[in-house]
């Protein structure tokens, strides 16, 4: 595992150093300028509802490799008051903060692996990776 | 990071130069809406190319600031959207339905030049 940033998100602002760390890692990998934009638009989505629904929170974004494909992962984690029916979050239409209610099913869609643990008063964890096959390179 | 706005003719451009704040895309909103007003503007153009990321929040504004001009009187078309970008938002499950796009800024001209000979015609 190397390459580890951990953004500590308080504001709006804090988006858009999410998402430049984000991009800049996901072009380091080797990722298609599609694929990246899929992983800087999941890591907006993440960032905002820690920023809605929790206030405060963490996004930590890390790479690797496993045998010939690279990876990348983001974590977005918060201490808000965690997500009272998972199941419904993860249906089109769902949004308790007046939002779009896209989030975390267009997220899923958006990346390969998708992870989410919640416990009421205790916060929210949404693990997310995205991972690049081999390519042969000119 | 502030959007400058330029008027040309009956027409408002604002060009988004890079990423942008939600504080950013909202002011951006209520600055159109308000110069609308100002210049008596009949067609306002709001430029993507330069933007790499286009999430829900920034979707919404982008669709309120177009319906919120054209309750104001004029019409607004929104171009240069990357095609990574739209790929994005589709993912995402966004849309701009209800809102004017076209390719390029040209095409975008060109479109509110027609919609404006059509409305002198009736």
């Amino acid at each position: 595992m190397n390459d580890e940033a951990r953004i500590a998100i308080k504001s709006d602002d804090d988006l858009l150093v999410a998402r430049q760390q984000g991009r800049k890692l996901a072009i380091a990998l080797g990722f298609t300028a599609t694929e990246v934009t899929c992983i800087v638009t999941a890591i907006s989505e993440l960032t905002r509802n820690i920023l809605s629904y929790a206030g405060t929170g963490q996004v930590v974004l890390t790479s690797g490799n496993e045998l010939s494909r690279s990876w990348i992962t983001i974590v977005a984690q918060d201490e808000g008051p965690g997500i009272p029916d998972i199941k419904a979050a993860m249906m089109d239409g769902y949004s308790t903060s007046g939002g779009l209610g896209l989030g975390l099913p267009g997220v899923k869609r958006l990346m390969d692996d998708f992870q989410i643990t919640s416990e009421m008063g205790q916060g929210t964890k949404v693990t997310v990776r995205k991972w690049r096959e081999a390519r042969a390179t000119k | 990071m502030q959007v400058p706005i330029l008027k040309q003719g009956n027409y408002l451009i604002a060009s988004i130069q890079s990423a942008l704040t939600d504080s950013d895309l909202s002011e951006l909103r209520d600055a159109l809406v308000d110069q609308v007003g100002l210049y008596r503007s009949k067609g306002v153009i709001i430029d993507l190319t330069a933007l790499d990321v286009l999430d829900s929040f920034a979707t919404r504004t982008l669709r309120d600031t177009a319906h919120m001009i054209r309750l104001r009187g004029a019409e607004t078309v929104i171009v240069g959207m990357q095609p990574e970008v739209a790929f994005a938002m589709v993912q995402l499950g966004l849309s701009l339905e209800g809102v004017s796009t076209a390719l390029d800024f040209e095409e975008g001209l060109a479109y509110l030049n027609k919609r404006m000979s059509s409305r002198q015609g009736l």
